[in-house]
């Protein structure tokens, strides 16, 4: 604290030319010496209240709900526990639950697999100032909706859509990817590709370009500059992209109940159904709701582990 | 020791030869017209201020660039268009550019792994290199946990484990402080004398440039000005470039006025006339301007009126100035006609007192005629 007044002190003086006041002069500093909470009460209250109200509460009566098995809207509640989470041991919802980690997973493999060439491209060997266009480029199709922009996927991939009518041009079979596994990988990489370019962009475009060059010099062809230089020293903006892909793909509802069809339900679609859908089961939603809440959470949790640690590393 | 490995070398007259090099970036001609020989086993050093193409020669030399028009020659074999992965030379680079992710063995290790060679040589010659550098009980560690000197000296290691035909090092000492940089420039030459390398290291710092090189090629604007041994280079300049930005000079412009068999007299536009010795490759036709440098040190201070009348130049002036700089003093002395000349005198007899008249003198010999 003692610093922090030095210093607004010193700014102070260089400014007025003047000799520094003392902090005791000043009614703002006594007020802040006297009541050390005021201040950060007063920056966090409005998003603290909001957060406190619509997240914090909403997740505990979430809690309590899949506490009570089977709980029904306009039910009387029955007695607590743990048979929510007991009906998530069945088969038929693993599934559900190993379906979604599968697109999860592929997602982000398909977005590191396309968005590694394109970020490195635009931060090391692009002309610099296409840079910002091209960056632009690749997040412009964040402004628009998601909702639309499956509907615009909608409009491709079904039968006797822009894509059919494409490979009938050009005399290849059409296919049928509309509400099936290909349509779901398509909607999802499309939607979260932008995060990964940005993301592996920032951490590229920071990278050392002499180590290159030092690798290079002693004797490492370019591939082998590639996995032994250029994917350690950017492994924690990778990590970094993939988990926040991998998170934000296992939340999305949008895409596999828009594009995936009836065959391919995942774990926040099936949320979806508990409390809005035919059955109404908010007991087992809450308990599906707090098992995806859990999982989000591991991943960020890994990423601000693995993620930090590197990069205070670097 | 330069002369007994050159001996042992003689089938090659020179590790590195640049053929009328040219290498623009975009309409800038960064290095133009260079040609250079760099011998077996010596110490070069590519000197020149900042700017002036020294660090893009080294660059053309290692492969990270390729030059417009010429040729790079290294160990008599033409590389001007290998990549630097295939050429026999190790960098070793400004700020050092240590892998952060790999512990200080890993690093020294790098270059041999990719040579594939066995694990035990890797092993044994690691060992080596960092006992080289007195760096042994470090290989554990991680470059963020050295000191700037402990990395320069990975550099090194990292650099030399490799057995390059020719070490690089661009500007090796430049980001330490003075009394490290002392220590490191008196182990670059041992190391240089110890392993009989070919060192080219480019440098701004002309002092080092002087103490450590067998050569030194000094560069200026893309263009090399002149090259010689350190002598050479500070007690013959060939331009007046040259002799102003090695060490420090006192530069006098003016035309000739007379000339006899050995000395030429000019006057300066104040009308300050100043003697000077004539160059052998004058003896035909004289250049009608010429500029004299004299070195602070070759200078001499007096009293007003004592002896010293058997200097060729001697003039009154009044001290200006006095800076104290330890083993030597440096004065500021005003010329009756105007000039400013810096002397620089060991640190010996009593300071004269500001705005004292005294007297100034130095030899024809002393000075260094240049065409202006």
């Amino acid at each position: 604290m003692d610093a922090v007044y030095r210093m607004q002190d010193f700014q102070d003086s260089v400014k007025c030319d003047r000799p520094p006041r003392l902090p005791q002069d000043r009614p703002v500093l006594r007020y802040r010496a006297r009541m050390p909470w005021l201040q950060p009460l007063l920056l966090l209250a409005p998003a603290g209240l909001w957060l406190v109200l619509l997240l914090v509460f909403p997740t505990l009566l979430l809690l309590e709900l899949s506490l009570i098995p089977d709980f029904r809207l306009g039910q009387v509640p029955g007695a607590y526990g743990v048979g929510n989470y007991l009906t998530l041991l069945d088969p038929l919802y693993l599934k559900v639950v190993g379906r979604s980690l599968f697109y999860a997973c592929g997602t982000t493999l398909l977005c590191l697999l396309l968005g590694f060439p394109v970020s490195y491209w635009i931060a090391l060997l692009a002309p610099r100032r296409w840079r910002s266009l091209l960056l632009l480029g690749f997040v412009l199709p964040l402004w628009t909706s998601s909702l639309l922009r499956a509907y615009a996927w909608i409009t491709i991939l079904r039968p006797s859509g822009v894509l059919n009518s494409f490979l009938g041009w050009l005399h290849l079979p059409g296919q049928t990817w509309l509400n099936s596994t290909p349509a779901i990988f398509i909607g999802m990489t499309y939607s979260f590709l932008p995060y990964m370019v940005l993301i592996l962009y920032a951490t590229l475009e920071k990278l050392d370009r002499r180590l290159l060059e030092a690798a290079a010099d002693l004797g490492a062809k370019p591939s082998q500059t590639f996995w032994q230089v250029t994917v350690p020293q950017t492994l924690p903006g990778i990590v970094a992209a993939g988990l926040l892909v991998f998170i934000s793909a296992l939340g999305d509802f949008v895409v596999p109940d828009l594009l995936g069809g009836s065959s391919s339900m995942t774990v926040p679609r099936l949320v979806y159904q508990q409390f809005l859908g035919a059955t109404r089961n908010w007991g087992l939603g809450s308990s599906l709701s707090l098992l995806l809440i859990g999982a989000v959470g591991v991943g960020i949790w890994l990423l601000l582990r693995f993620g930090d640690r590197q990069s205070d590393a670097l | 020791m330069e002369q007994t490995l050159a001996a042992v070398r003689t089938d090659l007259a020179f590790d590195i030869e640049l053929q009328t090099v040219l290498k623009t970036f975009g309409d800038e001609a960064a290095v133009q017209d260079l040609t250079l020989q760099i011998r077996p086993g010596e110490f070069f050093s590519i000197l020149g201020p900042s700017g002036c193409g020294k660090t893009t020669t080294l660059r053309l030399i290692a492969g990270f660039e390729t030059p417009t028009a010429g040729s790079v020659c290294i160990q008599g074999q033409d590389m001007t268009q290998v990549p630097p992965y295939q050429r026999p030379v190790n960098t070793v680079f400004q700020s050092y550019a240590l892998f952060r992710h790999l512990n200080v063995w890993e690093n020294v290790a790098f270059g041999l792994k990719l040579q594939k060679l066995p694990r035990e040589e890797v092993r044994s010659r690691v060992a080596t290199a960092l006992e080289q550098v007195k760096l042994d009980g470090f290989a554990k560690r991680t470059p963020a946990q050295l000191s700037g000197g402990q990395q320069q000296r990975v550099a090194l290691a990292r650099a030399l484990v490799n057995r390059p035909a020719v070490l690089l090092l661009d500007e090796p000492l430049g980001a330490l402080d003075l009394k490290l940089r002392k220590e490191m420039q008196l182990e670059l030459a041992h190391l240089h004398r110890s392993l009989g390398l070919t060192f080219v290291m480019v440098t701004h710092d002309q002092e080092e440039a002087l103490s450590l090189s067998d050569r030194i090629a000094v560069m200026n604007q893309g263009r090399l000005e002149q090259m010689g041994t350190p002598s050479q280079i500070y007690e013959e300049p060939e331009t007046a470039f040259v002799a102003d930005f090695i060490g420090d000079t006192n530069l006098l412009r003016g035309r000739v006025s007379h000339s006899n068999g050995s000395t030429v007299q000019l006057v300066t536009e104040a009308g300050l006339p100043v003697w000077t010795d004539r160059r052998s490759e004058w003896n035909g036709t004289l250049p009608q301007k010429l500029v004299v440098s004299i070195r602070p040190e070759k200078i001499r201070v007096s009293q007003l009126e004592a002896a010293g009348h058997d200097a060729h130049n001697c003039y009154a002036g009044r001290l200006r100035q006095v800076m104290y700089l330890g083993p030597n003093i440096q004065f500021q002395i005003e010329l009756a006609t105007g000039e400013h000349l810096t002397v620089l005198q060991p640190n010996r007899a009593r300071l004269p007192a500001l705005d004292t008249e005294v007297q100034v003198s130095w030899s024809a010999g002393d000075g260094r005629a240049l065409v202006a």
